[in-house]
This record gives structure tokens, C-alpha cells and sequence, in this order.
């Protein structure tokens, strides 16, 4: 055996891959609840390719039949109606623990100097979680896959001069159509998710490279032990984190199954009920929310009126409050990184950032109504100003001193 | 060889010169796939114009065709309709139709070549959505008893008075689109080709 991983070695660096990623990669002792988000959302990646892959091989992505195909998955394919509803309960639960992983990034200052290009990868997969999920949402080919399409690539058609050309562009028709399904079907199973995969592997080699944030927001590097040149306060990796994160996926999975096996379409949060009646042009739903993972950033749409003759505004709000976190690492001038050494201006604006985020969510799902908008615009001032005053109020902010090593 | 010297302005002209035919052979071959995702020819054939029987419609009635894949509404106006048309000015967004939303031939107050008939693509001009017909006065329908009649959208509450003009402050900016047409006869209407 060990003559085989020595053949091996000399030709691969097998041992080395296996020492600077798990068994001799020091993460920092402390690590807490928090800390599962990361190894979960790696887990659930994995889920959803595994169970993508399957699916492909009953879905049909032709107008006539993509409907048709996902029921007969549904009814007919054995064990077709768990494949599909694991991977729609996947895509929700990826959205839940990456937002709940970048909140980890936001109370313990994760995204901070020397972590920019983690943060950054980080944002870049989040973005191309959001094409997936919203390329994969039109797949099944109801009402709301119809209809959610025709909103979200009629945001493209708002740009001011390319606009419409792109938007005809995207659809490769005048309205959405197969032609549309078909590419879409292309993008969502083969495109994105190469892009993913390199982002993601793009994200762990920064983070190997720098090392772990944690709690305390101070770096282990800087307490070597004398004798070994490891860091003191850390642990490797493996097996310690392994045998963490094993048991944070054992929870997971038990409130996966739950979701998955008694409320898989989550009272129309997770799959909503237009989407059971097949894709009609010629016909609106009375209702179009997003799915919950969207919701802030289409409330914020709904929010912004149009003026000039276009609703331009809104589409450059509603992008700009998915990109403004990739400038977090140079907004923040915090003498320390951690929500445990913060004053209570940094804790009061991200109670204030959090609950904005989270209303928003709520009334994207709801009717618009002149009070909920007008409550939606106050809450979008509320969520810029978290960025945007960031420079000041993170400066001013009185913080305790951080203690030399970890606590 | 190993005593020459480098010149390295003539590697840097190499580098330079070799990565920009690379870059322009990347954008040669980039350009068939970014082109095939423009509408194919069977689409473009598909919006082929369409021609309507006007007989059909009773007075105060709307009817659906398909252009493009798109709802087209063709609305027979009774007199009182269009006359309401005027008084509703101060209330939407483009009483004059000066956006280009329609044919040169349709910037007028009905925002139609007859009075009798307005032709409308029924896609709200906010998001997308298809707004629902409206066209009975005030307490036929759920819209308040000032209701004129008019389209009201499901999906954001935009609102449009009988000629597709949209009222001031809603989330649609503009009026809805009348798409190109003419009438081939008193009764015969063909959708998207211009009057001559």
C-alpha cells in the first residue's frame, strides 16, 4: 500500500494535496455554529449535481413537452419524485445556508484584509447561484417559469439603448419560447455549472492560501508555536472540522428530509402553485412573486418608481444591491474584524441591515399595495445605508481592544 | 547563444503582435456562437404578419389574436368609449401619446386609425405581464366608481385607460404599444404591416 501511494506520489502530489488541504491544514479551534454554512453549502453543490444529472436523463426541454416530462419524473420514473423533489428542496436549502454563510462573513468580518479575494469568489458564486436557480426555475415550464422569465429577461430590455437588441438576445425570440428553454436548459446543466465548480475551487485555494477567519477575528498565524512553526490556537483540519461538519450534515440532513418529505413544495415558498399548470403566453398569473430566495431584491424593484419613461431605475437598484457587497472589504475601516469587538454603532447597523433584508424579503412575496411600497422604499434606503455609510460609522465606532489569542 | 544579447523589444512586438491575432481569432470564432442566439429564421418567419375578421367583434367587445407569440388585442370602442377619452387628459401619464409607442399614423387621441377600433399588444409596459380587460364604466367592475374602463395589470397594479395610455404614477412608464397594422377592408384588419 504504501509502495503504491510512493508510485503515486512521484507522479502526482497526492500525499501533498491531502496534507495542505485537510490533514495539515490549521483551522483556527474556535470555530461554532456558524462555521457549518461553508462545509453545507459544499454539500448541498454536490447534492445538486448528483441529483441534476438524474433528472436530465427524463427532462425533456422542448416547449411541448418539458412540462409533461417533469410529471412523468414525478409519477412514473421510480424514485423520480424524490430525485426531483430533493433537487428542488436542494435549490432552496443552497440559498438558505449561503445566506446564512455570508451573514457569518458579515458578524465575524470574514471578508477583511487579507480574506478580499475569498469574499469576492464568495459573491461571484453567489451571483451564479442566482443564474442557476433562475435559469433552472424555467425548466419545468409552469406558469410562474413562464411568467418569471418574461419579468426578469424584460429587466434587460429596461437598458437604455441595447436593451431590447439584448433582451431578444437572451430569449432568441420575441417572447419566451422553446427556443428560450432550450438554451436555458443548456446554460443551467452544463455552462454555469462549470463556472461554479472553478469559483468554488477558486474560493477554498484563497482561503487554504490566507487561512480561516473565526470568532475572534484575529489571525493564528501570528501565534506560531515555537517548536513546529504551526499555529498554536489551530487544529488540522481533518480530522477535527471533518468530524464537525459530518454532524452539522447529519442535522442538515434531518430537517432536509422533513422539508423533503412533508412539505416539499413549503406552502408555495419552495415550488409555488402556478407552476403546476402549464405555461400559457397568452395568460398572467394574477400574482408573480420570485421564489423567497430573490424576494428583498424584487421588492426593491417594485419600489423604485420610474421616472423619465423608465423603469431603469429600479433594474440599477436592484443590481447594484447584489453588487455593493463585493466592495464590503474596502467599505468596512474597522479596527477589528469580529461583531464580538465591535461597538454598538456596527451591531446596531447590521441589526438594522438584517431586519431590512429580511421585510424586504417578506413584502417581495406580497401584492404590492401603496403602504408596502412605501415601507419597501424606506427599508432600501435602510439596506444602502449599511454600505454606504460604512466608511464613517464602522471608523467612529468605539471597539474593544482584541485579545492575543484566541478566547 | 547562451552571451546573446536579449532584445526584448522584440519579444515584447512578438508577444504583443501573436496575442492580438489570438484575441482577434477568439472574437472570429466567438462570433457564430454569440449569433446564434439572435432569433432563428424559422422565429423570424414565425412573426409573420396576421390578418383578423373585424366581424367578429361586437361593439364594446375585445378580441385575442396572436402576433409574434404575443397577445394582440383588437377592441371594437362604442361612441361613449371613445368620447371618455378626452376627459381622462389631466389623468394619464401621455395624454398626447408623444412617446413613440405607436405607428406616426396612431399619435391621436384614440390612438387608433378608426375611432372604433384601438389594437393593442397586451404586454404591460412595467414587466411583461398581460393586463386584464376592464372596459365596463366604474361599478361593473372591482376598480372604484370613477373607473372610465380600461386594462388594469394583476401583476403591479399599473392602470390604462381605452386607448392603452397609462394613468400618472404607476409602476408602468409608459402607454401601452399599438403594433403596426391597416385595414385591408371595412372588416378586414392585418396585423403587422403599415398602412401604406
Amino acid at each position: 500500500m504504501k509502495k503504491l501511494l510512493n508510485w503515486v506520489d512521484e507522479r502526482f502530489p497526492l500525499s501533498a494535496l491531502w496534507k495542505t488541504h485537510l490533514a495539515e491544514y490549521y483551522a483556527p479551534k474556535n470555530f461554532n455554529f456558524w462555521y457549518f454554512f461553508g462545509a453545507l453549502a459544499m454539500f448541498v453543490l454536490v447534492l445538486q449535481i448528483v441529483t441534476g444529472i438524474f433528472l436530465t436523463m427524463n427532462y425533456k426541454p422542448d416547449a411541448a413537452q418539458a412540462f409533461a416530462s417533469v410529471e412523468y419524473i414525478m409519477r412514473d420514473v421510480s424514485g423520480g419524485w424524490i430525485i426531483r423533489y430533493m433537487h428542488s428542496t436542494g435549490a432552496s436549502m443552497f440559498f438558505a445556508v449561503v445566506y446564512l454563510h455570508m451573514f457569518r462573513g458579515l458578524l465575524y468580518g470574514s471578508y477583511r484584509k487579507p480574506r478580499e479575494l475569498i469574499w469576492i469568489f464568495g459573491m461571484l458564486i453567489y451571483l451564479c447561484l442566482m443564474a442557476e436557480a433562475f435559469l433552472g426555475y424555467l425548466l419545468p415550464w409552469g406558469q410562474m417559469s413562464f411568467w418569471g422569465a418574461q419579468v426578469i429577461i424584460n429587466l434587460f430590455d429596461a437598458i437604455p439603448f441595447i436593451g431590447p437588441d439584448l433582451a431578444l438576445w437572451i430569449r432568441g425570440d420575441y417572447v419566451v419560447s422553446d427556443v428560450t428553454l432550450n438554451r436555458f436548459f443548456a446554460f443551467h446543466v452544463i455552462a454555469v455549472p462549470l463556472v461554479l465548480l472553478g469559483l468554488v475551487m477558486a474560493h477554498l485555494m484563497a482561503l487554504h492560501e490566507v487561512g480561516s477567519n473565526n470568532p475572534d477575528g484575529i489571525e493564528i498565524k501570528k501565534n506560531l508555536d515555537p517548536n513546529t512553526g504551526k499555529p498554536i490556537d489551530g487544529i488540522p483540519f481533518h480530522p477535527y472540522y471533518i468530524v464537525k461538519d459530518i454532524v452539522g450534515v447529519v442535522v442538515f440532513l434531518m430537517v432536509f428530509s422533513v422539508i423533503m418529505f412533508f412539505v416539499p413544495e413549503m406552502w408555495g415558498y419552495f415550488l409555488e402553485a402556478n407552476n403546476f399548470i402549464p405555461a400559457n403566453p397568452l395568460s398572467t398569473p394574477s400574482h408573480i412573486a420570485p421564489l423567497w430566495y430573490f424576494t428583498p431584491y424584487y421588492a426593491m424593484l417594485r419600489a423604485v418608481p420610474s421616472f423619465f419613461g423608465s423603469q431603469f431605475p429600479g433594474v440599477v437598484v436592484m443590481g447594484l444591491a447584489t453588487m455593493i457587497f463585493f466592495l464590503l472589504p474596502w467599505l468596512d475601516r474597522g479596527k477589528v474584524k469580529s461583531i464580538r469587538y465591535r461597538g454598538w454603532i456596527y451591531k446596531t447597523a447590521l441589526t438594522l441591515f438584517v431586519i431590512s433584508f429580511l421585510v424586504l424579503a417578506v413584502l417581495g412575496t406580497m401584492p404590492p399595495s401603496d403602504l408596502l411600497t412605501w415601507i419597501a422604499r424606506i427599508l432600501t434606503i435602510v439596506y444602502f445605508a449599511f454600505f454606504v455609510l460604512m466608511p464613517w460609522y464602522t471608523k467612529i465606532d468605539k471597539t474593544k481592544p482584541e485579545p492575543d489569542r484566541l478566547t | 547563444m547562451a552571451n546573446q544579447e536579449i532584445d526584448r523589444s522584440k519579444r515584447r512586438f512578438l508577444v504583443a503582435t501573436t496575442m492580438t491575432i489570438g484575441g482577434v481569432a477568439t472574437a472570429g470564432v466567438a462570433t457564430p456562437l454569440v449569433m446564434s442566439m439572435m432569433p432563428s429564421e424559422a422565429a423570424k418567419a414565425a412573426g409573420a404578419p396576421v390578418e383578423v375578421d373585424l366581424g367578429r367583434i361586437e361593439p364594446g367587445m375585445k378580441l385575442d389574436v396572436e402576433w409574434r407569440g404575443r397577445p394582440v388585442w383588437i377592441i371594437r370602442r362604442t361612441e361613449e368609449m371613445y368620447k371618455g377619452l378626452a376627459g381622462l387628459a389631466d389623468q394619464v401619464a401621455d395624454p398626447n401619446s408623444e412617446m413613440p409607442l405607436q405607428p406616426k399614423y396612431c399619435q391621436n387621441v384614440g390612438r387608433s386609425i378608426k375611432p372604433e377600433y384601438l389594437v393593442l399588444i397586451g404586454i404591460c409596459t412595467h414587466l411583461g405581464c398581460v393586463p386584464v380587460a376592464k372596459l365596463a364604466e366604474g361599478g361593473e367592475t372591482d376598480m372604484g366608481d370613477t373607473w372610465k374602463g380600461g386594462f388594469h395589470c394583476p401583476c403591479h397594479g399599473s392602470k390604462f385607460d381605452l386607448a392603452g395610455r397609462v394613468f400618472k404614477s404607476q409602476p408602468a412608464p409608459k402607454n401601452l404599444i399599438v403594433p403596426p397594422y391597416k385595414f385591408l377592408s371595412d372588416t378586414r384588419m392585418l396585423i403587422g404591416e403599415d398602412q401604406a
